[in-house]
């Protein structure tokens, strides 16, 4: 149905530019729907830019918004996905300290039950990271909370599509014109 | 002081010269065909100014009396002539008082291109004096804007912004250019913008949807067509009248549509909307296939979307993809440009009249006029009436003077009764209702277009927000015709107020100054008409007056606009009285 409330992945090539955010944030804020993340990073292509959006509306908002960002001047192409079409995860990171990896066996079963890795050790402290499902990375913090976290830190969600793009061939049509 | 000049125009495109940010800006200004440009000095735009000056031999700058009016100006420059208007500002207020113009351009797809100045970058986020986030400001009103920080993107950037304002579907730009990069020095070389490549102005007409379109247009009984300003932006006013007379469509129009066809061809049936005209509200949700061109589906046209031509076929055609089931869901949609999709419709079409139908359009007509009209402009009361003064601006005027309304009920009676022959000659300001709008939009209208009437009917009220560019009107000579139609109330609100706020007229009386007597202080010839005896004389002393002139008119103080459509009820709902 069109009018349910989904979880919907938008992505957006764009140009690398200042304000761009901006310009793409208002267009969410206007409408009073609340992002759940965002991230932004260099694509597949030089000097294009990708945005993965998360958010929860219905699909009929979905398109709407697709729409708007996409007459935005530097969007080069927006879309949007279901869960299902896309393949995501997202990351995260524990500071903790390092005496409980001595003195409680049990975090070290977590870590490798968890496939989470530690990045670096010292007195003080370790720092584990993990990427995952969110329901994975939940269910490590609060097994990780019982014994104490001295700092916890998850990423937005990152997606690719099951499905083409096809902007790198909007790009050279452009570019033969 | 000597005026320096392009000898030949083509030097600017074809050498590279060694000149300041500066001077880059006002020459990239000449080598996109700008002659006039409103604005305001200050600090951080100052070295522009000071190349406007020696430039002014190609460059004519208008000094308005506020930032403000230098956008509307550049607005009204833009909407009788089709060109991009521009308006320079200073940073900090001067920037933010251009910001009311910006959003009005925005959202009736007005080209601008605003230029404003910028502390220095390295004091940039310092809150330098004056300083201004006014990228950060004007994002949300604007089709595109940008900062420039070095005097070598100069040339781009404006080239850039010009493009971007004209394609498309048009809107307002802004350009912010900080001092460094304008007293900075570059190679200049100008090339005008082909093309953005994340930018695609005009989609391509898919011909399956012309063949759809002209289907349910060939097989429609009652079908009827509203077109708004997309018809004029697109210089497709020929394409429509070929259209609506080869299939005999009744076609209306919105408030931004008016005088793409003229007021008085047969198968114009009037106005949607708000205070549209009774027929062809009522009649929206009697048509079995309603067509949409270059139309927006605006609240104040649809009223409540849950009973809007629920029993049409909607098309829609728009150059905007984001317009399609934005507001109305539609059966066919036609993206592309007017000119070129009503071209192909037309193609497609049948001849074809549908004269039972028109005559139902006629019949609520006479309704319309019995009740609503006949007493708007041959009142029998005593007091003036609104409608009255359009029509003897009407009859002076021979329907060929561009109109500049400002907003309210002035504005809904000029719309209702201006008679229209030629297009783009209905300046108002219509998504954003934006009071003031009229007097500098008049300035910007008549500088553009010397050879043509401009007649700014404006209200008591917003004749006073913006009342300071008398003042330009003066220093310009802009032979603008100025009517006030001053009813000593913010007559539209007081409207509201009697009819859903039980007569409590908050802060809408409005006691006034001796209006003729600014005028005079301005220079200008002006007049105040309180009988109806005076009024056939002084619209004719008005008209044929070769400088500006100001007329004021005392109307009926409690007159209402109708019809009427309730915020929020149905457009079948329309009210008469």
């Amino acid at each position: 149905m069109n009018g349910d409330i989904k979880t919907f992945t938008i992505s957006i090539y764009t140009e690398n530019n200042i304000g761009l955010l901006n310009r793409i944030s208002a267009i969410f804020q206007r409408r009073h729907i609340n992002i759940e993340s965002l991230t932004t990073s260099q694509s597949e292509i030089d000097g294009v830019n990708r945005f993965v959006i998360v958010v929860n509306i219905t699909e009929e908002q979905a398109i709407k918004i697709v729409r708007q960002i996409e007459k935005q001047v530097e969007t080069i192409r927006a879309y949007y996905h279901t869960e299902d079409e896309t393949i995501f995860t997202e990351s995260c990171m524990f500071k903790i300290k390092s005496d409980l990896l001595f003195n409680e066996p049990q975090i070290q079963n977590i870590i490798k039950e968890s496939y989470a890795r530690i990045v670096t050790v010292n007195r003080e402290f370790f720092v584990l990271e993990k990427s995952g499902r969110r329901n994975e990375i939940e269910s490590l913090r609060r097994d990780l909370n019982v014994f104490g976290i001295m700092q916890f830190v998850r990423s937005g969600r990152i997606a690719v599509t099951k499905d083409e793009m096809k902007v790198t061939e909007m790009l050279q049509a452009f570019n033969n014109q | 002081m000597k005026t320096q000049t392009i000898i030949d125009k083509k030097e600017v495109a074809e050498k590279t010269i060694r000149i300041t940010g500066s001077e880059a800006v006002v020459r990239s200004l000449i080598a996109e065909g700008v002659d006039i440009l409103y604005g305001y000095p200050g600090g951080a735009i100052m070295p522009v100014y000071d190349e406007l000056f020696k430039f002014q031999g190609e460059i004519h700058h208008v000094l308005t009396r506020h930032e403000q009016g230098a956008a509307h100006a550049a607005q009204g420059y833009a909407r009788i002539s089709g060109k991009v208007g521009v308006a320079m500002a200073t940073s900090g207020p001067g920037a933010t008082n251009l910001i009311t113009g910006i959003a009005d351009a925005q959202i009736d797809s007005t080209p601008l291109v605003c230029i404003t100045g910028q502390v220095f970058s390295h004091l940039l986020g310092s809150d330098a004096f004056q300083e201004t986030d006014i990228v950060g400001i004007s994002t949300p009103v604007t089709k595109w804007n940008c900062q420039v920080t070095k005097a070598e993107d100069i040339p781009g950037a404006l080239a850039k912004a010009f493009y971007i304002a004209k394609s498309g579907r048009p809107g307002p730009v802004l350009v912010d250019i900080t001092k460094d990069a304008q007293v900075s020095e570059l190679d200049f070389k100008y090339e005008k913008c082909k093309g953005v490549r994340s930018y695609n102005p005009i989609p391509k007409t898919d011909p399956n949807s012309i063949i759809a379109a002209a289907e349910l247009i060939n097989n429609a009984k009652k079908p009827m067509i509203v077109w708004g300003q997309g018809v004029i932006l697109g210089q497709a006013e020929d394409e429509l009248k070929a259209v609506i007379e080869k299939a005999g469509i009744p076609a209306a129009w919105t408030i931004l549509g008016a005088s793409a066809l003229p007021t008085s061809h047969p198968l114009n049936i009037g106005m949607v909307g708000m205070h549209g005209n009774y027929a062809p509200n009522k009649l929206t949700n009697e048509c079995d296939v309603l067509i949409a061109i270059g139309m927006r589906f605006d609240d104040r046209v649809t009223g409540s979307l849950d009973t809007y031509a629920k029993q049409a076929k909607i098309i829609h055609f728009d150059i905007d993809p984001a317009e399609i089931d934005k507001n109305v869901k539609t059966d066919v949609a036609v993206l592309g440009n007017s000119k070129e999709s009503l071209a192909l419709l037309f193609e497609a079409l049948n001849k074809n009249t549908h004269d039972s139908w028109l005559q139902e359009f006629k019949d609520l007509y006479a309704i319309e006029f019995e009740k609503v009209i006949k007493g708007d402009i041959h009142p029998e009361k005593e007091g003036l009436t609104m409608g009255e003064v359009l029509k003897q601006i009407n009859i002076e005027s021979k329907g060929n003077a561009a109109i500049v309304s400002d907003v309210g009920q002035h504005q809904m009676i000029a719309c209702r009764y201006a008679d229209f022959n030629v297009t783009k000659s209905n300046i108002t300001s219509g998504g954003l209702g934006t009071m003031g709008f009229a007097l500098p939009a008049a300035i910007g209208a008549k500088m553009a277009a010397p050879d043509r009437e401009v007649v700014a009917i404006i209200g008591d009220g917003g004749y006073q927000m913006n009342i300071q560019e008398l003042g330009t009107i003066f220093q310009q000579k802009a032979a603008v015709k100025i009517v006030v139609l001053n009813n000593e109330f913010l007559g539209m609100v007081r409207q509201w107020q009697q009819l859903f706020f039980d007569k409590r007229y908050a802060s809408t009386e409005m006691t006034n100054p001796n209006f003729v007597a600014i005028a005079e202080g301005y220079y200008i010839k002006a007049k105040k008409v309180t009988k109806r005896e005076e009024l056939a004389e002084a619209v004719k002393e008005m008209m044929a007056s070769k400088e500006s002139y100001f007329l004021e008119v005392m109307v009926e103080k409690e007159d209402n606009v109708f019809p009427m459509i309730p915020s929020g009820a149905s457009v079948s709902d329309i009210r008469l009285s």
